[in-house]
């Protein structure tokens, strides 16, 4: 019987930045609705499986709420194939449970080890975004405890506003207690996936345009260290979930299995040199010319969370951690914008291991939500102090002057002004926070750095 | 084959796991505890993830008074075939404040050893006269040697282990399996801020589920979880008293 909240030295995915925490972690809703920072003076925030990378999901010297132990499923509707379920099941278990009746995520994103919660309050997007938009295009409501102890029931149509602010608005209205989401009907486990290399940035962004009708999923594997003639040479990835007569007749033997394998563990932080310029290099030229063009029939495991495939894969970049780095740029744009990213990388020589493109549709009414029409690129840098944090200034103001934005589930490091430049609703969502938590008790190190909520005294 | 089972403390952190294994197995569950409103919503989630049917029932471990009829209203649930029973509840409070204060030492006592003779004497008797059905009973590692940092939690469980080892005792020509599962540290709000979670000597709930489960199917005797535990506490055990005394344990 310990109500017991340790401190504990807590980051994000990235390991950087990490801070002193007190945690908590309810294993029954009538504990979680009892807990002690939302009655008495103090601060918190939620927290899933901490896979947003910078700081979104801690609280220097304040509270942090693990959500994982509240992970029951409610109830399922066959006809409609709407799943309820608590905010802290993870998408890995949707998927055990509901693949093999032949249903999948309609959003997922690159790996399948984060909660339901944390895919709302960041509004999560994948490879279908051009297509099907972010999380929230399938959440039909969620139920929401707020800073006044309340419980709200938030859609399209009941706490209208408290809702497009819920989503993507990174724990900072309250903690979601379960929401509805529809899944996806699918015939089998498989996707069918052409690749197609581009040999640079232009030839990319027209494989994008020219297979955003046809394929429902997308995306690019952009080798960031290539330079001139080939800058920008990507390997791109477009697939479509596969029908029975797709499959090899081994495949057909299990249509519908969700998972394959064990993932490998990766036991301790590797040397801060592990991943230099030059292993990047080599890793990056020998992907390119490992792909050949043409189409294979994957199962969703591999296509969809390439990286679930090591346990603990942030402790390759050592114990200073990494920063990732994800801005979104407008179509109109973003060629331009990459263009220059790209050249400020190549010069900077810096590594990024693993960078991926993407494209958007069209953004949604989710006040903090980040995608927005145009081509996103995702980065990992890993941390190497000053220098690291000079080069993303100079990234930022390209972003800035191109009017993109960064992704707060990524951010670790940008500044209030980068932040307010990208997001013109932040002042109808900061009043509405003002009015469901007047005395700013939801609140992490991310949303104190950003201003998005008041500093502490 | 489908079986029917009841889960006493099926709220715990290690009996949920247990109860969604079972679940998936196809038993017919019958969820005990005193949180009514925490076990509807497991037996809801159970029936989403399995499709099968889980029952809840409320229970009390302190009020001993009533478990005899508790346990005939737990038999009559399922037709007079109960097939399993799965003791789970426990709980442990800081050694230091139950040295001070004795209505800790005694709620554990009753919680973890009392009400586990109270519930599974009327519970063997029936399996008994039936000549079916197995008992398995949550005790812990911590009941193997007394330790100046947490004896009194663990010589309840010390007598829950000899408690359940009679009982097999008593059972072993009446195709009654009683199974003891010593689990190590888990990671379950009993420990949480206790324990470093991330330690690799802390195991999930859902690691242990998976021995419980097997050592249930199996009809074991007794098992650790996971397994390691039975060489660090045969080394334990094994240090002689005037050389434990000097370790901070
Ligand atoms: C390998 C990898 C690939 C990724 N790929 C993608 C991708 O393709 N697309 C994409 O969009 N993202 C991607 N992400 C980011 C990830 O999907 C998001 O950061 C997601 O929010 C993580 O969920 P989590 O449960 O781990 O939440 P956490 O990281 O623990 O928390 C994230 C935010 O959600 C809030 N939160 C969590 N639970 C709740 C709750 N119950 N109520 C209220 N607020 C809550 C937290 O306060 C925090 O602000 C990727 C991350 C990794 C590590
Ligand atoms: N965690 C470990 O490291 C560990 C190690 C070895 C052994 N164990 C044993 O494993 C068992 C399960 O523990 P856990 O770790 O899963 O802890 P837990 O999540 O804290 O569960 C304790 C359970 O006991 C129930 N309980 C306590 N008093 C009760 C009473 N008077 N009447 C009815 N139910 C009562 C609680 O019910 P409520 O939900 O209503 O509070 C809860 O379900 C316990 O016997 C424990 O001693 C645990």
């Amino acid at each position: 019987m310990c109500t017991n909240a340790p401190t504990i030295l807590l980051g994000g995915w990235g390991n950087y930045p990490l801070a002193e925490c007190r945690l908590h972690r309810p294993g029954t809703l009538a504990t979680l609705k009892k807990i002690s920072p939302l009655h008495e003076n103090g601060h918190l925030i939620a927290r899933g499986l901490g896979r947003s990378y910078g700081d979104p999901a801690i609280n220097a010297s304040h509270n942090v709420v693990l959500t994982d132990a509240l992970d029951n499923l409610i109830h399922f509707d066959r006809d409609s194939h709407i799943v309820e379920a608590q905010a802290g099941v993870s998408l890995q278990t949707l998927l055990d449970v509901f693949m093999p009746r032949g249903y999948f995520l309609p959003v997922t994103p690159g790996t399948k080890f984060v909660t339901l919660g944390g895919a709302i309050a960041a509004d999560v997007h994948g490879k279908n975004h051009h297509r099907d938009g972010s999380m929230v295009s399938f959440i039909i409501d969620l139920q929401l405890l707020t800073a006044s102890g309340e419980v709200l029931i938030c859609s399209r149509d009941e706490n209208r506003e408290v809702f497009w602010a819920t989503v993507g608005g990174m724990g900072l209205t309250g903690i979601i207690l379960s929401a509805r989401l529809k899944l996806l009907p699918v015939a089998t486990a498989y996707v069918t996936v052409d690749y197609h290399k581009a040999a640079n940035l232009d030839e990319a962004l027209e494989q994008f345009d020219t297979g955003d009708a046809q394929y429902q999923y997308s995306v690019a594997w952009i080798d960031c260290l290539a330079s001139g003639a080939s800058m920008g040479r990507s390997v791109i990835m477009q697939g479509n979930h596969a029908t029975m007569n797709d499959l090899s007749e081994r495949q057909r033997e299990n249509p519908l299995a969700p998972r394959r394998g064990r993932a490998l563990p990766m036991p301790c932080h590797a040397p801060g040199w592990a991943l230099n310029p030059l292993s990047v290099k080599l890793f990056n030229a020998a992907f390119y010319r490992k792909h050949k063009n043409g189409r294979k029939v994957e199962h969703y495991d591999p296509f969809f969370y390439p990286l679930d495939g090591v346990n603990d894969w942030n402790r390759l970049y050592g114990r200073r951690g990494l920063i990732q780095y994800q801005p979104v740029l407008p179509r109109e744009t973003s060629r331009t914008a990459l263009v220059a990213l790209l050249e400020l990388l190549t010069r900077s020589k810096r590594a990024s291991f693993l960078a991926v493109l993407k494209s958007y549709g069209p953004q949604n009414d989710g006040m903090l939500s980040f995608p927005l029409a145009g081509h996103t690129l995702a980065l990992d840098l890993p941390y190497t102090g000053r220098a690291l944090l000079e080069l993303i200034e100079a990234m930022d103001r390209i972003v800035l002057e191109h009017g993109g934005r960064l992704y707060l589930a990524k951010d670790a490091c940008m500044s209030r002004a980068t932040f307010e430049a990208g997001y013109p609703r932040l002042a109808e969502f900061k009043q509405l926070c003002r009015q469901l938590d007047p005395r700013g008790k939801f609140s992490s190190s991310q949303s104190r750095r950003l201003g998005i909520t008041e500093a502490i005294a | 084959m489908s079986q029917n089972v009841l889960i006493l403390g099926a709220t715990s952190g290690i009996a949920r796991a247990v109860v969604r294994r079972l679940a998936r197995d196809g038993d017919c569950l019958l969820l005990a505890g005193r949180n009514e409103e925490e076990l509807k919503r497991i037996a809801n989630d159970v029936h989403v993830r399995a499709e099968c049917r889980a029952d809840t029932i409320c229970f009390d471990a302190l009020a001993t008074d009533e478990h005899a009829a508790f346990v005939e209203q737990c038999i009559a649930h399922f037709d007079d075939q109960l097939d399993g029973v799965i003791l789970c509840h426990g709980t442990m409070f800081d050694q230091a404040e139950a040295q001070n204060d004795f209505a800790l030492a005694q709620q554990m006592i009753q919680t973890n050893y009392t009400s586990a003779v109270s519930i599974l004497e009327p519970v063997a008797t029936y399996m008994q006269a039936r000549k079916q059905g197995y008992i398995c009973g949550i005790s812990s590692v911590a009941g193997d040697r007394g330790r100046q940092s947490n004896y009194i939690y663990g010589s309840t469980k010390a007598a829950l282990t000899t408690y359940l080892a009679g009982l097999r005792h008593r059972m072993a020509n009446e195709n009654v399996q009683v199974i003891t599962i010593k689990p190590g540290i888990v990671d379950t709000p009993m420990t949480f801020g206790v324990v470093d979670r991330n330690s690799p000597l802390v195991a999930t709930p859902d690691r242990i589920a998976q021995d419980v489960v097997r050592a249930i199917r199996r009809g074991s005797p007794t098992i650790y979880t996971p397994w390691f535990w039975r060489c660090i506490m045969t080394i334990i055990r094994a240090v002689p008293e005037r050389l434990f005394w000097r370790t901070k344990l």
